[in-house]
């Protein structure tokens, strides 16, 4: 297993966030972390990208101990569920920003960075844009133009924070399967974090359902939709999908 | 089917209310704004700018033109870095006592400025707190340059933070958390992401602050002692020049004083028009 996260904690205050998270990941997974908000899944993401630091646990990512590399070091692109575009840049700017802050011996000559933002700007599909500034887009735009940036470092890890959120429904389908198209053309490990069951069992190889802090299950979405482990699982997919075996509940209560 | 009278739209009021109230607006400016203003100036003139002119190099006015640029040249640039700072922590970070310092920045809103000078004169002043010790080692705060930079720091603080504050906290931290997990150093976020997004707000904080910075009459009055030639700033030297009955004297001086306000007022105005796109961008996202 590539990715292994064991018993990640967090709490804000006194509010606990994550209260002992714990799951694995092969290399090149697709992970959706499916829950509703305040179930600790953007708290887990944040961990993993370095934007937050987590009381206790552990993370293993490519057998480095994770969680001691700084953020910067890291190469985890980030994608935020309002984009955070660099708004006084252009996007062309914004997608060079990751090649531009590198220290002078490791960062890429003038040219080669600037055959790099067009190479992303054509794999995002928005060639014709890199002159516009990010208010001068539209939001499935401006979304693209923020995983162009993130891709641009090269990144070790692809993190999405409900990326499709702020977006209309028909263009949140469009991009949820050029998302995976792009998943499989790259082969990065990504995880994913949303609140729609739909999205989570359309586009990842493996589910993992939080609910108040805690990872109920993690599955593939076939594995999910037969045999929710809990309740609240087979809740949250949908009530269309049937209630969970009894056995499954007593062993879970038991638990 | 008959006509309705006056078709208007829902949010339109009518003709008489419009015309009203433009004209309640057009008179309050005109008296209380652009007629004070031409006074002063037509005051300053009233012998002719030669007499105006001169006026303005007495040697005291020289000196009182000179201490006021001096003042808002350490005091503003000081304030910059403070108010930044200041903005800086209270958006960026989360800590105990947060709700407390914002109070803190506007106490010199809320503080008349005499008091401010008179605590100054209390703490620094010969019969004051350190005064004593200030004395022993032949340090000269109040009545002396130090002490009216700080008052001016003190009265002028809050503009670039308060100016910065809503600004910055409307951008949040998002854009310096991109920032960092596309590998950017602390100093390049600095340059290249928060800087850039705070340049006009920062802007117009330090040239509210510089206008008010040579301004301030009151909180200076108390710990400048009026010396003549030495601790007279601008405003002061109006005042003095005024109860001497040398009025074209004080409004030569005034004049100044207002000629710079207008010449803020201006560059405001044309880095707004001049770079409106970009402002626009900023703001909205």
């Amino acid at each position: 297993m590539s990715l292994i996260v064991e018993s990640v904690a967090k709490r804000f205050d006194r509010f606990p966030a994550l209260k002992g998270a714990s799951f694995t990941a092969p290399r090149g997974a697709f992970v959706a972390l499916l829950g509703p908000s305040g179930s600790g899944k953007t708290t887990l993401l944040r961990i993993l990208g370095g934007l937050e630091f987590a009381d206790t646990g552990r993370v293993t990512y490519e057998n480095e101990d994770w969680l001691a590399k700084p953020a910067r070091e890291r190469r985890a692109g980030f994608v935020f569920q309002h984009y955070a575009l660099f708004r006084h840049m252009t996007v062309e700017k914004n997608v060079a920003f990751g090649l531009e802050v590198r220290p002078r011996r490791s960062r890429p000559p003038r040219a080669e960075i600037a055959r790099r933002v067009r190479e992303l700007l054509a794999l995002v599909q928005l060639d014709d844009l890199g002159k516009r500034y990010p208010s001068q887009l539209s939001g499935g735009q401006r979304q693209r133009v923020a995983l162009a940036r993130a891709l641009a470092i090269e990144p070790r890890m692809l993190l999405l924070d409900e990326p499709f959120g702020a977006l209309d429904a028909k263009v949140r389908k469009d991009l949820r399967h050029w998302l995976r198209a792009l998943h499989e053309r790259l082969g990065l490990t990504t995880i994913f974090v949303t609140h729609d069951q739909e999205e989570a069992l359309e586009l990842a190889d493996l589910v993992a359902v939080l609910n108040a802090g805690q990872i109920e299950q993690i599955g593939t979405p076939a594995e999910l939709r037969e045999q929710p482990a809990t309740p609240f699982v087979a809740d949250f997919l949908g009530g269309n999908l049937g209630q969970p075996r009894a056995a499954n509940v007593t062993r879970l209560h038991r638990h | 089917m008959a006509l309705i009278a006056h078709p208007r739209g829902a949010t339109e009021d009518r003709r008489s209310v419009r015309v009203l109230s433009v004209a309640v607006a057009i008179a309050f400016v005109v008296l209380f704004l652009l007629l004070p203003l031409a006074t002063v100036f037509s005051q300053a003139l009233a012998n002719g700018l030669d007499f105006a002119l001169a006026a303005l190099k007495d040697p005291d006015a020289l000196s009182a033109i000179r201490l006021t640029l001096l003042t808002a040249a350490i005091a503003v640039p000081l304030n910059t870095l403070f108010g930044a700072a200041a903005a800086w922590a209270i958006t960026k970070f989360d800590f105990r006592g947060k709700g407390f310092l914002v109070t803190l920045i506007d106490l010199p809103f809320s503080v008349s400025p005499v008091i401010s000078g008179l605590v100054y004169v209390l703490i620094f002043g010969m019969a004051g707190w350190i005064g004593p010790f200030l004395r022993a080692h032949d340090i000269k705060i109040i009545f002396a340059l130090p002490g009216i930079v700080l008052a001016t720091m003190f009265v002028t603080f809050p503009f670039v933070a308060r100016e910065l504050i809503p600004l910055m906290s409307d951008q949040g931290r998002e854009e310096e958390e991109a920032a960092i997990s596309l590998g950017a150093s602390g100093r390049s976020i600095f340059w290249r992401v928060t800087l850039p997004n705070i340049k006009w707000g920062l802007l117009y904080g330090v040239l509210l602050c510089n206008a008010r910075a040579m301004g301030e009459f009151g909180a200076v009055s108390v710990v400048s002692g009026h010396i003549r030639g030495q601790t007279d700033t601008m405003p002061l030297h109006v005042e003095i020049l005024y109860n001497d009955y040398q009025f074209v004297g004080a409004f030569a001086v005034a004049s100044l004083l207002a000629l710079l306000a207008l010449v803020t007022l201006a560059l405001k105005s044309f880095l707004e028009w001049r770079y409106a796109d970009e402002i626009a961008a900023v703001h909205r996202h």
